[in-house]
């Protein structure tokens, strides 16, 4: 029994580490990968769903439907979004990461001067359990099943669906896609309005568990960009494996040495995956796969 | 290059340039008082209302002839939560605005970034705020509670109240390390053992792994001294996780109002001492509470900090018109005498001339289930004795040092 819980409780401790990336960089892994867009504005994106969930749900919907309207409401704001600022600016990389750390810096300020300095958040819902002489929140484990989930939701989406077949196209041969009858900016139009919801999503999901506040998408930014840094710019061969091992070296180092050390080790991690395979976990295996 | 031979000319010319902007010389015309307190970013929400305090205490003041007949007026800015803005602004309210005190500062690191300054252009400055303790400068009046006051009452009352095994959570920087020092040397002092201590970098926001190490430690309660809004969501965790044990803490209720923002009963069996919250059930306090609200109705929350802030005003009202001017060492003549004392929202606090702090009445918040505040405990007229003690002697000599209880002034 003590084994058994000891098990259990480095499992939840990985779980809840692998799920935080996940969830947190599956936005920025889709735009960063799909459209080569480094979205600075990925944070802002975080708290427009964590903050349309809160007020959904505390206006009475049901916590899963509170946090679909959060993930819909920044998928809508991201494509238009996509429509006025992001189209023109594809060909220009260092433009359009400008363009979206001022979108961040104008949706931070906007919703402070609109809403305020803090909002009331709704609680974590479903209680705890209790194992051995430990106790564990279980809307933690929804959270790891949602990352699995919404992996698995993504892989049929991108590898199962026309729209995946014509996103991958557009993505691999623009000009091909072109010519064979795609409308390519339609394409681009979805895929960062699905990156935008996806981090509205993450959001949506840590709502209950955080404070509410304009700057709380700052708190995921430096764990989603390690995530996907280290996975590179593919989601499934690269920003997954990625999110297993940060989150065994987050969890481990964080039990042994206190979170700062947590902290530590994901940054050296990146500093070293640069340094030995500058295009990520996911360009290492499509090396080896050929 | 060619030596100018105007150079000795132009030094004096600028010289007097610059004596002549001494704000001490300007003794007729308002008195400016420059603000520079967090209006956006991270430590808003605890901070906005300070500068709404200093409004209401610069309105009642105008309103009644203002300082010695000459009205106050405000050069306000908004530091952003961030330090390099305390400094560029604390450089433009001294050299440019030439204000006669500065009212600045939410946290130790922004203090710290902007008392250089002030020590350089030889300003004076009030930090209304609590903090880690133990800085000795003459250029600082500090009206917020300090480690002595909050903890020497705190800790002990919780060891003997839940048991001797204490767990520190800090937020990682100098106010978190200094404050757990404080924690860890009462804790010493009062036959209790540290069972965990750990700090946690600004920012973080997930702290499963740091609940069960919680949990697997031997604790009777946790002290929480954590900071920011990030590093708030810990409570929610902790609260989800059915962690069960009681919080003692320095810093939360009395600044950030948490219980008023958080869903109950996620902060349910925190205790707090602090120097003022609205809920203080004093005639003085519901009357501060009501002319707060009549000037600015949407108020979400008059904590600690306001008051500190209203205080402040009041008692460099006092000083002035004691000194007859605003001369900083005028004024600190007038502080030395050691009876300058305000009966304020709070009760009676007086300033400490050796180390220009203020004496304060510590309330023991405790926060029930449904958030509301109950005080199962009051110490009045809780000096802030440490520095004095320690060696710390602003009478005598200007050190404009921070000292903690690990490196003590040196011994004379």
């Amino acid at each position: 029994m003590e084994f058994f819980t000891a098990i259990f409780s480095i499992t939840y401790q990985f779980g809840d580490a692998f799920a935080f990336l996940v969830i947190s960089c599956a936005g920025l892994a889709v735009i960063f990968g799909m459209m080569g867009v480094i979205n600075l504005a990925h944070g802002e994106f975080i708290m427009c769903g964590a903050y349309v969930t809160a007020a959904t749900a505390r206006a009475g919907l049901a916590l899963p439907i509170a946090i679909l309207c959060g993930a819909l409401a920044a998928a809508a704001i991201g494509m238009v979004l996509e429509r006025t600022v992001m189209r023109h600016l594809y060909h220009r990389p260092m433009d359009s990461i400008i363009a979206t750390w001022g979108i961040s810096l104008i949706a931070t300020q906007g919703v402070l001067i609109l809403l305020g300095p803090t909002m009331q958040g709704v609680g974590t819902p479903l209680g705890s359990m209790a194992l051995g002489d430990r106790s564990y929140s279980l809307y933690r484990l929804v959270l790891f099943a949602a990352a699995v989930g919404l992996l698995g939701g993504l892989y049929l989406l991108f590898y199962h669906t026309r729209f995946g077949v014509i996103a991958r196209a557009t993505i691999q041969r623009p000009a091909m896609a072109r010519a064979l009858g795609v409308d390519t900016r339609r394409v681009y139009g979805l895929t960062f309005g699905l990156g935008a919801g996806l981090a509205g999503l993450a959001g949506g999901l840590y709502a209950p568990t955080m404070t509410m506040v304009p700057t709380m998408g700052a708190t995921f930014i430096v764990e989603s960009f390690v995530t996907v840094v280290v996975g590179g710019a593919d989601i499934f061969l690269g920003a997954a494996p990625a999110a297993a091992i940060l989150a065994i070296i987050k969890a481990s180092l964080t039990a042994w040495y206190g979170q700062l050390f947590g902290q530590i080790g994901l940054l050296v991690a990146v500093i070293v995956v640069i340094r030995i395979m500058p295009g990520g976990l996911s360009a290492v295996v499509k090396r080896w796969q050929r | 290059m060619r030596q100018s031979p105007n150079r000795p000319l132009l030094a004096a010319l600028l010289t007097g340039t610059i004596m002549a902007g001494q704000p001490a010389l300007a003794q007729d015309g308002p008195i400016k008082i420059g603000v520079l307190e967090d209006q956006s970013g991270d430590f808003a929400a605890a901070t906005a209302v300070k500068v709404h305090a200093i409004e209401l205490a610069t309105k009642e003041i105008n309103d009644a002839g203002g300082i010695d007949g000459r009205p106050i007026e405000l050069v306000v800015y908004d530091t952003q939560s961030d330090n390099r803005r305390y400094q560029e602004f604390m450089r433009r309210v001294l050299q440019q605005d030439e204000v006669d005190v500065v009212f600045a500062g939410f946290s130790s690191a922004s203090r710290e970034a902007y008392r250089p300054i002030v020590n350089q252009f030889d300003g004076l400055a009030f930090y209304n705020n609590q903090y880690e303790g133990g800085v000795c400068d003459a250029n600082m009046i500090v009206t917020g509670a300090v480690p002595e006051q909050q903890f020497s009452t705190l800790i002990p009352w919780m060891m003997e109240t839940y048991g001797p095994n204490v767990y520190t959570l800090a937020a990682d920087y100098n106010f978190g390390q200094i404050s757990a020092e404080w924690v860890r040397q009462i804790v010493e002092e009062n036959g209790g053992t540290m069972a965990g201590e750990e700090f946690i970098p600004l920012g973080v926001s997930q702290f499963s792994q740091t609940i069960q190490n919680i949990q697997q430690s031997e604790a009777d309660f946790v002290v929480t001294l954590l900071v920011g809004a990030a590093q708030a969501s810990y409570y929610e965790q902790a609260n989800a996780a059915d962690v069960g044990l009681p919080m003692a803490s320095s810093v939360n209720v009395g600044q950030g109002y948490e219980h008023k923002r958080f869903t109950p009963p996620s902060l349910a069996d925190m205790y707090v001492t602090t120097n003022y919250i609205e809920e203080i059930d004093s005639p003085a306090s519901q009357d501060f509470v009501e002319r707060f609200r009549a000037m600015f109705p949407d108020e979400p929350y008059i904590n600690q900090e306001a008051a500190n802030s209203y205080i402040g005003i009041n008692l460099y009202k006092q000083m002035v018109e004691r000194a007859g001017s605003t001369d900083h060492d005028a004024i600190r003549a007038v502080l030395a005498e050691g009876d300058v004392c305000f009966d304020g929202p709070s009760g009676n606090v007086c300033l400490d001339p050796k180390s220009q702090h203020m004496s304060h009445t510590i309330f023991l918040a405790k926060v029930e289930d449904d958030h509301s505040i109950t005080f199962p405990e009051t110490w009045e007229n809780i000096e802030p004795y440490w520095l004095g003690d320690a060696g710390c002697d602003l009478t005598q000599n200007d050190p404009s040092a921070q000292y903690t209880p690990s490196s003590p002034p040196p011994a004379p």
